[in-house]
């Protein structure tokens, strides 16, 4: 027998107290409290109309709380679209239990059997026309316990607004200028601050001459501990006149030198790594290859550039300090302070406000710091700091930049009998909160620093870093997977959405595409022909029949696909790329069938997958973090180009719902394949492989010489 | 330093200002507006755009001076929940965004598109919001909107 303990949702079981979930607050009111964030994604209304569900309540009763260390279940990081999968799957039981605990106790005041009672928008009524209310038991029936799992949640069909598109409830406040975001926030006494961060990578300030910063009118302090620095002003105007002036007067010392950016993957392969065999498949007969292809893959760092600048905003009040944060992990990063401040973490609240889509770890955490340590020159006034356009993006983590070297046997009928699959990579992950010691950028800078945290990759039960996706979802008979993580980090690197899926997902589906147009076969027929999964089979299916797989062949123009189940265990997606352009490639249109799942709504569904494949588009065109030998280039939306207005494709999205399985993210699903999509789609338009990323004019002039 | 006049959201303002000062930062730090956003600074992005006497100009990037007389419109000018612009409400129909970010500034630029152009087409559409950047890969619902609200617009 399993205890109950075990058949509870994850976060739940880590969370198992009633009320740190809901509460009636009230009349007709009630809070639901998840530990999951708001990042553009929509979950704060899934949430809520999960709760609603169950609960029986109208939507509008709910106000979704902010993630709070001082209030909310600890939830760990919003990351790996596995919010409606953990918080989702914890809310629907926690909610079904507190319904089943105020239907009991409505039961014994009215006298009337449990079973007999009905729930409506909170109201609880029986036979001979009894009710009461959620509001009126509320003070009788305390959510103080800990869930037992004893109350089973509603079935799919059950379930009035689960598979509703249900309008996001943030929207009406961004359409109307109503501040939510952090950067907009201005409480009474409110000041600004700015750090001082080098320009040259990895440089130290040695010196720093503060007599101009001084002028400046508005300027209230200079902070420093060891190389750390920042103002704090009474505007940001002033904030910025100080820091330029403060600029002026620094001295840096030299710096440590970036790779050569012309040569990633001799780079990546040249370092010291950690190599770990990700997955092995041993050939059940030997079979002879009659040829291996060997080819080699890769894209380069990738910034989040996050459309606002991080901005985080701290108060102290002696030795406690109250922290805002659009950080995706409110726990994680008071962990991290407190091992930086040196304060037990009961000393710390930290508080979510929501920001700009991060896509992953940016600087949100690391500015979370730098306002805490200007704070401290506050006088107990709340700090508020926010990066430069320019620190945004170099010192922000980036995306890691990947080598893969795919070698695939072949025999005599060109079918795969052999496949070796190899990374090289930079980890994925250095994410606050994980280790004894902290991931934060100033953590690097001050007085008794610590060392730059070298950035590693999540076990593969957690759908792995830089190897995610790497295991073929094809039937091969026999494959080696191995993935080598480098132990050194010149460019910094942490969780960029999909983490090493998108890197991996080009490799694997350009070179199915190549061995099926290398044996004559339609590549949609060799991969459906390679797949047991009928989910698998049915998402690639659906989007061959929407984009009428395959177009006639016409003159400038190409076709590909590409498909993957994000993390070999979350959402199925299939893409078809549509293109055109001889050497400057424009994406007419991409063509995507997924399946979450049960799309508890539809529409933020297909909202994730249009923001994904639209954002792909823009890494695989465009996207490029720029370096020379000693600084990051790259620093500005000139020098860091995405995808515009006018150059984004048209998106077509088909939800495969499937009501009765347990949902999963859709926020990562469609980078992978659409970027496969689109490469292939190349071959089909140009007759050239570009195996680099991104691919853009002098990539493709590149590979058609290397052609011919 | 001088006293400097323009209309704000159909307000007369008066405010002692340095002339060289961005109205950005005086938007957002003196007078509390925190519709327009700043996203570079550098007037690459949209994020802090305002209407200023109809035309979607970049506030992070504009001088007092250059404001003087004339009407700037933020997002807080152009609709509220009660009698919002017909932009906003297809912005809420069409569930145009996801952070949601950029879009005070991309409002803007349809807003002052719509003016000058009543029955764009979506070509049109995107041009004209092409200065403004979104990272989210929201582009198309906005496009979306920006249509529905000039066909409603344009309905008798
Ligand atoms: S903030 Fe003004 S254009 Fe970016
Ligand atoms: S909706 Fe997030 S940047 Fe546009």
């Amino acid at each position: 027998m399993t205890s109950p303990a075990q058949k509870l949702p994850v976060s739940l079981a880590a969370n198992p107290r009633l009320s740190s979930w809901v509460r009636f607050t009230g009349e007709g009111r009630l809070a639901i409290s998840p530990g999951k964030v708001e990042i553009g994604q929509g979950i704060v209304t899934a949430l809520a109309q999960i709760a609603a569900d169950e609960l029986d309540v109208d939507i509008g009763r709910i106000e979704m709380i902010r993630a709070s260390t001082a209030t909310s279940p600890n939830e760990g990081v919003t990351s790996g679209s596995l919010s409606t999968q953990q918080s989702g799957r914890a809310l629907r039981h926690v909610c079904a239990e507190v319904r089943q605990r105020f239907l009991a106790a409505a039961s014994e005041r009215l006298g009337i059997d449990a079973a007999s009672l009905n729930v409506d928008d909170g109201t609880i009524s029986g036979p001979g026309n009894v009710r009461t209310s959620y509001w009126e038991l509320a003070g009788e029936v305390s959510l103080d316990h800990e869930a037992t799992a004893a109350a089973t949640p509603k079935s799919a069909m059950k379930r009035a607004l689960a598979g509703r598109s249900v309008p996001r409830v943030d929207i009406p406040d961004k359409v109307f200028a109503r501040p939510r975001f952090i950067h907009d926030c201005a409480p009474p006494g409110l000041l600004h601050g700015r750090v001082l961060r080098p320009d040259v990578s990895r440089a130290k300030l040695i010196a720093l001459d503060e007599t101009a910063a001084r002028a400046v009118p508005g300027l209230l302090a200079i902070v420093r501990d060891g190389g750390f620095a920042g103002v704090v002003a009474d505007s940001e105007a002033a904030a910025d006149a100080a820091l330029k002036a403060l600029r002026e007067g620094a001295t840096w010392s030299a710096g440590e030198p970036l790779p050569d950016e012309d040569d990633i993957a001799g780079f990546l392969k040249s370092q010291p790594v950690e190599t770990t065999i990700i997955d092995a498949r041993p050939a059940t007969a030997a079979r002879e290859p009659a040829q291996t292809l060997r080819r080699q893959y890769t894209r380069p760092y990738i910034a989040h550039a996050s459309i606002a600048p991080s901005c985080a905003m701290a108060k102290w009040d002696v030795d406690h300090v109250h922290v805002w944060t659009h950080s995706q992990g409110v726990y994680l990063l008071r962990a991290d302070l407190a091992i930086v401040l040196k304060l037990p973490a009961e000393n710390i609240v930290v508080e979510h406000m929501e920001g700009a889509g991060c896509y992953g770890h940016n600087a949100a955490d690391d500015v979370a710091l730098d306002a805490v340590l200007l704070a401290r020159a506050a006088g107990g006034r709340p700090v508020r700091v926010q990066w430069s356009r320019h620190d945004e993006m170099s010192h922000a983590p980036f995306g890691a930049a990947m080598a893969i070297e795919i070698e695939a046997d072949l025999d005599a009928d060109n079918e795969i009998v052999g496949w070796r699959h190899a990374i090289w990579s930079n980890g994925h992950a250095a994410r606050p909160g994980r280790a004894a010691q902290p991931a934060l950028l100033a953590a690097t800078e001050i007085e008794n620093p610590h060392p730059r945290m070298i950035s590693t990759n999540p076990p593969a039960a957690n759908g792995g870093g830089g190897d995610r996706n790497s295991v073929p979802l094809y039937d091969f008979p026999a494959w080696t997977i191995t993935s080598h993580r480098l132990l050194t980090m010149p460019v910094r690197t942490s969780a960029l959405r999909t983490l090493g899926a998108q890197g991996n997902v080009f490799a694997i589906e350009s070179l199915i595409d190549e061995i099926a147009s290398l044996r004559g076969e339609d590549p949609i027929a060799f991969r459906l022909r390679h797949l047991r999964d009928e989910r698998a089979k049915d998402v690639i299916r659906a989007a061959a029949r929407r984009a009428q797989w395959k177009p006639q062949k016409q003159a400038g123009i190409g076709h590909g696909a590409g498909f993957a189940r994000y993390k070999n265990t979350g959402a199925y997606c299939a893409a078809i790329a549509e293109i055109e352009g001889a050497d400057d490639i424009r994406v007419n249109r991409l063509t995507l069938a997924i399946d979450v799942g049960e799309a508890i709504n539809p529409d933020g569904v297909i909202n994730q997958i249009e923001g994904g494949a639209i954002q792909a588009t823009s890494w695989v065109l465009k996207e490029r973090v720029r370096f020379d030998r000693t600084r990051i280039t790259s620093a500005t939306w000139t020098d860091y180009p995405i995808l515009t207005f006018g150059e984004v494709p048209a998106v077509d999205v088909e939800i495969i719902q499937r009501p009765e399985i347990e949902p999963v993210g859709a926020g990562e699903a469609a980078h992978g394949p659409v970027t496969a999509a689109i490469a292939n789609a190349v071959f089909d338009c140009l007759g050239v492989r570009v195996r680099d990323l991104p691919i853009t004019r002098d990539r493709i002039i590149a590979a058609m010489e290397l052609a011919s | 330093m001088p006293s400097l006049q323009f209309r704000l959201n159909g307000a007369a303002i008066a405010l002692d200002a340095d002339p060289d000062q961005m109205l950005l930062d005086v938007l957002r730090g003196r007078l509390g507006i925190t519709g327009p956003h700043f996203g570079c600074g550098a007037g690459e992005c949209g994020a802090c755009h305002v209407m200023v006497d109809d035309r979607a100009m970049a506030s992070c990037d504009m001088p007092m001076w250059s404001v003087e007389n004339k009407d700037v419109v933020t997002l807080e000018g152009l609709g509220t929940a009660e009698r919002p612009h017909p932009l906003q409400r297809a912005f809420i129909s069409e569930q145009a965004m996801q952070c949601g970010y950029c879009v005070a500034g991309i409002l803007i630029s349809a807003a002052a598109l719509l003016k000058r152009n009543p029955s764009p087409t979506e070509a049109e559409v995107r041009a004209a919001l092409d200065r403004d950047l979104c990272r989210c890969g929201s582009h198309n619902r906005m496009v979306r909107a920006v249509l529905r609200a000039a066909s409603e617009m344009a309905a008798p």
